[in-house]
């Protein structure tokens, strides 16, 4: 992750202030590609086993809720938009509204944690849990309860590295908050609030390519909504 | 500026005293410091497991260890070696150290990133140790499933977090290295100026920063496997364990780049250096860096050829695999041109070089060998390919990499090596290398398989010899280590460019100062420009 600066020095080994900007920015960018790839093995995997067992992901996938999954949808943009809003409030030297930006951005983050805990609460009472004796997925024959197994691993896989991530980006934006408190940002030196903000998008976009890969793909074969 | 370093003059080394000074450093120079004591460390440790796999194989009974223990000890070995030796080698060492004096900078572009990541590798060579410690672990360093997930009751788990965390460790390495190499370069130093080592190490670095992620979640989700039992490589559940495969060799091919592609870069520079003449074919060699990164990408396939992959998907990856050769024969070719009319001189780095060249050629080419779907079919898993892989491994990146710590030792330390010896133990450790590991080849050609310790006894003499080399081997590593320790306290002390080399790095005392160069430097010529260093010599002279 990028080398946070907490003060308005130069760095020493900087020699101006755009090209540590430059260089702050263009190490974010860097490490959301090793995301990029990070995820990326996830998503071969769902990919090759959507392929092999399309039937039975297609029922498992429409035992999701999407109605929720939708409404954290658009929890999550809005938190993209106040992540904006709050890195221009930075751009423009506004304290007091970085501040208020961020608690918004940490608000529709923690929303969409809870909203997630909630939906994964559901699974265990409804007896979803890869790996368990117990595990049995409605509709499904016996036979192919495994695959269905794959499924929810690959749902509690990927939607809990997502969260992760999140919980990551909460922690950063706490660390913004305070930062911004004490007065460390300028319309000269924003570049925390920057960074922070490519990561907190594209936790955001990786939610985008998730939501529609577990929870709506094939879901009117599943069951009739 | 050509003066001797005289004690009391001021470096990285003596600026600061006291363990502290070490462990929270954020001088690019003395963390490379700190990589080198701890991939020593597992080095020997490396070495030593492998000393006890040679010493096991001395006869065809398997009588001194059992399989289970043999199983233990060339996963060990393997572990050790790949994850905390040779993939961290000479990025972490002499790229830590040099790439931002090549570019004239006083630092990486993160030098806390830069602490960071050698703390991670630290507490991730713990945890590996740790599961050494505790029982080892028996599933061969490639952790195929299912046995890794299901069956085996060693210390997976231990030992493949270990691997996850010095995963980031490298990542971060290449994160920093590309930001550096793109913001933090000296004025009039163009991206063809770069010394070839820069290039050979942003190559590095994009592979770490695109294949490591990858490793990374593989483990993630051997580890969900192995705790949860959820079924992603597991058969019974509909999972597919040749998934594993391909997600670990998508990695792990890359990763042999990794390790070879900085210590092309090392011998690009000692090949000119010794010759005093400019690379042939610059351009060609930096562009063939990149070309091999972005090859290492399609041909992980080829470790699968016997894995229940389909035919055409082989016929595929055994074709692109042929590609790899093109780049690495065009640097073979251009080092070999450099040679022809250069003022040679058989310095030990030189010597080196030379190995790495005669070594390389040869694990190339039996690459070649077991690219081919007709012959990889008959040697799988059998010791040409152990002998091929440790050509390009052990004779490729060991030789280069100790070229490179001999030519920039008077550099890193203010001392030079006893010439003699390490001349020495250039042609002790070329002699033992092909002893140890050209039997092998005929073994494996003959059908001895990997990783059994009990063997036909036909097969007896050949891995004697083997082992003799080994012995061999071990006495060509233990001289360095010896000497340069020695030399640390009696070497002769080093002028600032003892080599007569012309990149900005010889342009500082030895040892550098803490910022690395007293006047930010300026190129103001092509890398390798010896006429510059003529002209130094004669203004001072």
């Amino acid at each position: 992750m990028a080398d946070h600066v907490d003060t308005l020095e130069l760095r020493e080994q900087f020699d101006t202030a755009e090209q540590q900007k430059d260089a702050s920015t263009l190490g974010m960018w860097i490490f959301l590609i090793t995301e990029v790839m990070f995820f990326g093995g996830m998503f071969l995997a769902y990919t090759v086993y959507r392929r092999a067992y399309p039937d039975v992901f297609a029922i498992a996938s429409s035992s999701l809720n999407a109605v929720i999954g939708a409404i954290n949808t658009g929890v999550l943009l809005l938190s993209s938009f106040t992540m904006v809003m709050a890195v221009r409030a930075a751009q423009l030297g506004q304290r007091k509204t970085i501040i208020l930006f961020l608690t918004l951005t940490l608000f529709f983050g923690g929303m969409f944690l809870g909203v997630k805990a909630y939906e994964w609460n559901e699974k265990f009472q409804e007896h979803h849990i890869p790996g368990q004796a117990a595990f049995h997925l409605e509709g499904v024959a016996p036979s192919e309860q495994g695959h269905a197994q794959l499924f929810f691993s690959l749902y509690f896989a990927m939607t809990g590295l997502h969260a992760l991530h999140m919980v990551i980006g909460v922690g950063l934006l706490s660390f913004l908050m305070i930062q911004a408190a004490k007065g460390t940002y300028s319309a000269t030196y924003f570049t925390p609030v920057d960074v922070a903000g490519l990561y907190w998008h594209f936790v955001d976009v990786i939610w985008i390519f998730l939501f529609p890969l577990l929870y709506l793909i094939d879901r009117h074969l599943g069951k009739p909504l | 500026m050509i003066t001797t370093a005289a004690p009391e003059r001021e470096h990285y080394l003596n600026a600061s005293y006291g363990i502290k000074s070490w462990l929270l450093t954020k001088d690019h120079k003395r963390i490379a410091l700190l990589y080198l004591a701890t991939i020593t460390f597992f080095f020997f440790l490396g070495g030593a497991f492998a000393t006890l796999i040679r010493i096991e194989l001395l006869t065809p009974t398997g009588g001194i260890v059992s399989s289970e223990t043999y199983n233990k000890l060339f996963t060990m070995h393997g572990v050790a070696m790949v994850f905390f030796f040779l993939i961290p080698a000479i990025p972490a060492t002499l790229g830590n150290f040099f790439l931002p004096m090549m570019i004239g900078a006083r630092d990486l572009a993160f030098p806390r990133l830069n602490l960071l990541s050698w703390y991670l590798l630290v507490i991730g060579g713990l945890f590996a140790l740790f599961a050494m410690l505790a029982g080892g672990v028996d599933t061969g360093w490639t952790f195929y499933t299912p046995y890794s997930t299901t069956y085996s009751n060693s210390w997976v788990i231990a030992t493949a977090l270990g691997i996850f965390i010095s995963g980031f460790s490298s990542i971060l390495t290449g994160l920093n290295f590309i930001v550096t190499i793109h913001r933090m370069r000296a004025p009039g130093m163009t991206w063809f100026r770069l010394p070839l080592f820069v290039w050979a190490h942003y190559a590095t670095s994009l592979i770490q920063v695109l294949g490591t992620p990858v490793i990374a979640v593989t483990i993630l989700l051997l580890f969900c496997e192995r705790v949860f039992h959820i079924g992603i490589f597991d058969p019974a559940l509909g999972g597919d364990p040749v998934l594993f495969q391909h997600l670990f060799w998508f990695y792990s091919h890359p990763a042999v780049y990794i390790m070879v592609l900085p210590a092309m870069g090392v011998i690009s520079e000692l090949i000119s250096v010794y010759s005093r003449k400019p690379l042939f074919g610059y351009k060609f060699i930096a562009f063939s860096s990149v070309a091999i990164a972005v090859l290492s990408f399609l041909v992980w396939g080829h470790h699968l050829f016997v894995s229940g992959q389909s035919l055409y998907a082989g016929l595929v990856f055994s074709f692109l695999s042929y590609f790899v050769a093109i780049p690495s024969a065009i640097k073979v070719f251009n080092w070999t041109a450099t040679l022809y009319k250069g003022s040679i001189s058989y310095d030990t780095p030189m010597l080196y070089a030379f190995g790495f060249i005669g070594l390389f050629t040869v694990g190339g080419l039996t690459g070649l060998f077991v690219a081919a779907l007709g012959i990889d079919v008959h040697v799988t898993d059998t010791y040409f390919v152990i002998a091929h892989f440790h050509y390009i491994m052990v004779g490729g990146t060991i030789m280069a990499y100790l070229g490179g710590m001999h030519y920039y030792w008077p550099k890193m330390t203010g001392r030079m090596y006893p010439e003699g010896w390490a001349k020495l133990s250039a042609v002790v450790i070329f002699l033992g290398f092909n002893l140890t590991f050209f039997p092998q080849f005929i073994l494996g050609y003959l059908g001895m398989p990997r990783r059994y310790h009990v063997y036909p006894e036909e097969f007896q003499v050949l891995h004697v010899l083997s082992t003799a080399g080994a012995s061999v081997l071990a006495v060509g590593y233990l001289m360095p280590m010896i000497y340069f320790v020695w030399s640390l306290r009696y070497g002769q002390l080093a002028p600032a460019n003892p080599w007569g080399a012309t990149g900005l790095e010889w342009k500082t005392a030895s040892p550098p100062p803490v910022h690395n160069f007293d006047e930010p430097p300026v190129m103001t010529h092509e890398a390798y420009d010896y006429s510059t260093v003529i002209q130094e010599e004669i203004e001072v002279g």
